[in-house]
C-alpha cells in the first residue's frame, strides 16, 4: 500500500486547507486511507498554518518530526521553519524567487508563485501552483491527473474557479493548457 | 460526528461556535440538507441556551446534541450538573471537544473532569473514524441508562479529516411525547437526593457495560507491563510502537470510556501488571480512578508532563523511557520567528482600536473573546478573562477607581456575538450600579474567528433578527450611538464623545458597525488599494502602531510599502499617516 506523510506550510488565509482537502480526496479517489491534520481558529489569523497529510496505514493524524517524506511550503521563510519535519531524503517544493539548498539527500524545487499567481490575474492561486510544482518532481503519492480529477469534481458546477483552479495547477506543473 | 449524529437519529441539534468544535453543527446541517432529514438544527445564543434546547428535546423522547467548546461547558455546567440527576428520555449526547496546547482556547481544561464532576459516563475517540461510531453508543447508553452522554473530543480529532464509508440515516419516527412528571422533571431537594442514590446505581452498572469497555489491542503480548491509553494518545502511541520495536513489550490497552472507569478492568490491571504507563490528555483521570500510585505512572505521579499537548515525538519519548530504552535523536526545530497571527489587513477592528488609544491614551482597556482579542498586538486589549468579561471588567475597574478617587478613562471593547452571549447581564449590572465606562460593541455582523458563524442581529429564516441598539437601550443606557470605524478620524471623534459622557453621566455605548472583511455573505465597497508616496519618512507608525499587514517597511529604501497580495483598500491608514504619504490609488514609486 502507499504510505506518504506530508507537512503543507504556509500562513493563513493562503488556501492550505484546500489543497490539503484536495489531496486528501485524491487519495480517497485512488482508495488509500487518508488522514489529516488542520489548524483552524486564532491561529488561522495571518499566523503559521501547518496541515499534516498521511496516506496509507496510519493511526496518529500528526506526522513526527523527521518522519515527513515531502514539504510543501507556501512561504520561502516557512521552509527553514518545518524543515525539521523531514526525513533526511525528503524532498521540499517551495513558493520561492529563488533556489533553496538542499540538504546532502534532499531534493529540492522552487516556484515564483507569487509572480504567476499576479500573471493568471488570481492572487488566490499561489497554493496550487506551488502544489502544481510538487506534483512535477514526481515525489507525491499521486499524478498531476489525478489531483486535475479532483479538482473537477470539488469544484463541479462552479465553472469560473474550476476554469482558474485548473490553470494555477497547470502553470506549476508547466503544463501547456 | 455530524455524520454519526445523522445516521442515529438525532433530530435536534444545537451549538454556539468555539474552536475545536465550531463545525460540528455546521456539518450537521450539511447532512440534513443532503439527506433531507426533518430536523431543528440552531446556532444557540451561548452554550447554556444550546443545552437546554438539546434536553428538552431529550425529555420529549427525541434524540438530541448539544456541541461546544470545553470553556463553553463552563457556562453550559449549570444545566449539565442537573440534567445528570434528573436524566434522559431520548438519547441525549453532550459534545464537549477540549483543546490540549492550546491552540485556541484560554485554558487546558479536561471536560472528562466535568463529567466525572457532573457522575455521566464520558466516551473519548482516538480518531474521526472513531467518534462517528461512538456517537451511536453515546445514543445507545443514553436511552439504556437514561443519563446524558458526554462525547469528549480533542482537536486533534475535530481538526483531523479521515475516509470513512457512511451508513444510512435511520428514521427512528419519534415524535415528540413530553410526560408529566414533576418529581422528576422539578424535582425538589427532597426528591434530588432520591436521583443522586439513582445516579450513583446507574454509574455502577455503566462501569460494567460490556460495549464501552477498555480494548486489549495485543492480547498476545505475554508482559507484566501495561500501556493505557484513550484519545488521540491511544492512537499516537499505537502507531509510536508499532513503527519503534516496542510493540511485543507491552501489554496495550485503549480505554474509550475513561470515567466511570470499568470496574473489571481496574481489577484487572492491579492484578496482572507490576508497572502501567497511562497516557491521556490533559488531566490524569484514568490515572485516579486506577489508584495505585506505586505502580501507575502517569500525570499525577509525574512520569507524564501535566500541561501542554502530548505530541507523537513526546508519546514517542515516554514510551522508550517506560521502556528503558534511550529515545531517538529528533532533529533540531527551528524557533517559528515567522508572522505571529494579526487581524486581517482592512479588518475594522484595526480602525477601532487605533481610535480608541487616540481617544483614549491613558485608559484601561478590557477586552473579551474573539478576533478582536488580537488587538493585544495594537496595545489597544489589556484584559481577556472569558466571554462576556469585558464589561464585568470594565465596571470592576470602576469601582475600584471611584472608591479610591482616582477616576480613570475606560474603554471596554466586545464582538457582537459576545455580547449577545454574556455581555448582557453585566451591561445590565453595570448601569444598576452606576459604573461609568465606554463600552465599543464591535459588531461586523458575524462570529468570524470560529468561521462566519451567524448572530441574533441576522435573525434566522424562521425567527426575526434582534437589534443591538435596542438591547442596549432596555439595559438602561442613555448613550448609544453608531458609526463605521473605517471612517478613523469620525469614529475617533465619537469615541471621545462617548468618553466625556461616561465620565460624567454612565456607561456609554458605541457600536462599531462594519462588516468582516472574510464573511463572504457581507457586501464590501471596492475600493482601490493604497499607495505609498514618496512623501513617507519611513517613522514605521503604521507598521507599529497600526499594524497592518498589507503595509511593510522596506529596508533598502527607508520607506513603506504596500502589499498588493493583501491590500483590501479599507483606506484607513491614509488617515494613520502623519505625513498624508499614503494615497487611495495611484502607482507606487
Amino acid at each position: 500500500m502507499i504510505s506518504q506523510q506530508l507537512i503543507i506550510s504556509g500562513v493563513g488565509g493562503q488556501g492550505i486547507l484546500f489543497i490539503t482537502r484536495l489531496l486528501a480526496e485524491t487519495a480517497i479517489a485512488k482508495g488509500v486511507p487518508v488522514l489529516t491534520s488542520e489548524t483552524h481558529g486564532m491561529a488561522q489569523r495571518g499566523g503559521i498554518v501547518i496541515s499534516h497529510l498521511k496516506v496509507g496505514a496510519f493511526s496518529s493524524p500528526l506526522v513526527r518530526p523527521g518522519h515527513a517524506d515531502g514539504l510543501i511550503a507556501l512561504k520561502p521563510g516557512n521552509v527553514q521553519i518545518h524543515r525539521s519535519f523531514l526525513r533526511p531524503d525528503g524532498w521540499i517544493a517551495a513558493n520561492a524567487g529563488g533556489s533553496l539548498s538542499p540538504g546532502e539527500h534532499e531534493e529540492a524545487a522552487t516556484i515564483d508563485a507569487d509572480t504567476i499567481a499576479m500573471q493568471l490575474g488570481n492572487p488566490q492561486a499561489v497554493n496550487l501552483i506551488v502544489l502544481g510544482r510538487a506534483l512535477a518532481m514526481g515525489r507525491l503519492f499521486c499524478t498531476p491527473d489525478e489531483v486535475d480529477r479532483a479538482v473537477r469534481q470539488r469544484l463541479q458546477g462552479k465553472p469560473p474557479l474550476l476554469e482558474e483552479a485548473l490553470a494555477a495547477l497547470a502553470a506549476g506543473t508547466g503544463a501547456v493548457r | 460526528m455530524a455524520r454519526g449524529l445523522v445516521e442515529n437519529g438525532c433530530v435536534v441539534a444545537a451549538s454556539y461556535p468555539g474552536t475545536p468544535a465550531s463545525e460540528i453543527l455546521s456539518a450537521i446541517d450539511t447532512w440534513r440538507k443532503a439527506e433531507r432529514v426533518n430536523m431543528h438544527v440552531e446556532w444557540a445564543v451561548n452554550e447554556k441556551v444550546s443545552f437546554e434546547i438539546a434536553f428538552a428535546a431529550s425529555q420529549t423522547g427525541l434524540r438530541a446534541v448539544t456541541a461546544m467548546k470545553q470553556v463553553g461547558l463552563n457556562v453550559a455546567s449549570d444545566p449539565l450538573m442537573s440534567a445528570a440527576y434528573l436524566g434522559t428520555v431520548g438519547g441525549f449526547v453532550v459534545i464537549s471537544a477540549d483543546d490540549p496546547g492550546p491552540h485556541s482556547s484560554q485554558t487546558e481544561q479536561d471536560s472528562r473532569l466535568m463529567a466525572m464532576q457532573a457522575k455521566i459516563p464520558v466516551l473519548d475517540p482516538s480518531s474521526p473514524a472513531e467518534a462517528r461510531d461512538l456517537v451511536g453508543l453515546a445514543f445507545q447508553m443514553s436511552e439504556e441508562f437514561e443519563v446524558p452522554v458526554m462525547l469528549r473530543p480533542t482537536t486533534r480529532v475535530c481538526h483531523a479529516c479521515q475516509d470513512i464509508v457512511v451508513r444510512p440515516v435511520q428514521d427512528l419516527q419519534r415524535r415528540a411525547d413530553f410526560r408529566k412528571d414533576p418529581k422528576r422533571w422539578a424535582a425538589t431537594p427532597t426528591f434530588r437526593y432520591a436521583l443522586h442514590v439513582k445516579l450513583n446505581q446507574t454509574l455502577s452498572r455503566i462501569a460494567a457495560y460490556a460495549p464501552s469497555a477498555p480494548r486489549c489491542l495485543n492480547p498476545a503480548h505475554g508482559n507484566r507491563r501495561a500501556v493505557v491509553a484513550s484519545g488521540v494518545s491511544a492512537a499516537h502511541a499505537l502507531e509510536v510502537m508499532s513503527a519503534s520495536g516496542l510493540w511485543d513489550s507491552f501489554a496495550f490497552y485503549q480505554v474509550v470510556q475513561p470515567y466511570p472507569l470499568h470496574s473489571a478492568f481496574v481489577e484487572e490491571i492491579r492484578a496482572a501488571y507490576d508497572e502501567v504507563l497511562v497516557l491521556e490528555e490533559t488531566a490524569g483521570v484514568i490515572e485516579m480512578q486506577l489508584r495505585d500510585h506505586r505502580r501507575v505512572r502517569g500525570k499525577l505521579s509525574g512520569f507524564v508532563p501535566e500541561a501542554g499537548e502530548l505530541l507523537p515525538e513526546e508519546i514517542e519519548r515516554i514510551l522508550n523511557r517506560f521502556a528503558g530504552r534511550p529515545a531517538p535523536e529528533l532533529p533540531e526545530a527551528v524557533p517559528a520567528v515567522g508572522r505571529r497571527p494579526t487581524l486581517c489587513p482592512g479588518c475594522p477592528h484595526r480602525a477601532s482600536f487605533y481610535a480608541i488609544k487616540k481617544a483614549a491614551p491613558q485608559g484601561i482597556y478590557p477586552s473579551d473573546i474573539g478576533c478582536y482579542t488580537l488587538g493585544v498586538n495594537l496595545g489597544g486589549v489589556d484584559t481577556v478573562l472569558c466571554m462576556g468579561a469585558a464589561i464585568g471588567q470594565a465596571a470592576g475597574f470602576y469601582q475600584a477607581y471611584r472608591i479610591a478617587g482616582q477616576p480613570r478613562d475606560i474603554v471596554a471593547t466586545i464582538g457582537d456575538s459576545t455580547f449577545f452571549h454574556a455581555g448582557i447581564p453585566p451591561l445590565i449590572d453595570a448601569v444598576v450600579q452606576g459604573a461609568r465606562f465606554v463600552l465599543v460593541i464591535l459588531d461586523n455582523s458575524t462570529t468570524a474567528m470560529t468561521g462566519n458563524q451567524p448572530t441574533p442581529s441576522q435573525g434566522t429564516p424562521s425567527g426575526k433578527a434582534v437589534d443591538i441598539a435596542s438591547v442596549v437601550a432596555g439595559c438602561g443606557v442613555e448613550f448609544c450611538r453608531s458609526a463605521d470605524p473605517l471612517d478613523l478620524p469620525a469614529f475617533t471623534v465619537l469615541v471621545k464623545d462617548a468618553l466625556a459622557f461616561s465620565r460624567e453621566q454612565g456607561v456609554a455605548v458605541v457600536i462599531a458597525k462594519s462588516p468582516c472583511l472574510v464573511d463572504k455573505s457581507a457586501r464590501h465597497a471596492k475600493r482601490p488599494q493604497a499607495s505609498v508616496d514618496a512623501a513617507c519618512t519611513g517613522c514605521r507608525l503604521c507598521t507599529g502602531q497600526f499594524e497592518c499587514p498589507a503595509l511593510v517597511y522596506d529596508e533598502a529604501s527607508g520607506k513603506v510599502m504596500v502589499d498588493t497580495m493583501i491590500c483590501s483598500g479599507c483606506g484607513v491608514c491614509l488617515d494613520v499617516c502623519p505625513v498624508k504619504a499614503i494615497r487611495q490609488g495611484g502607482v507606487q514609486p
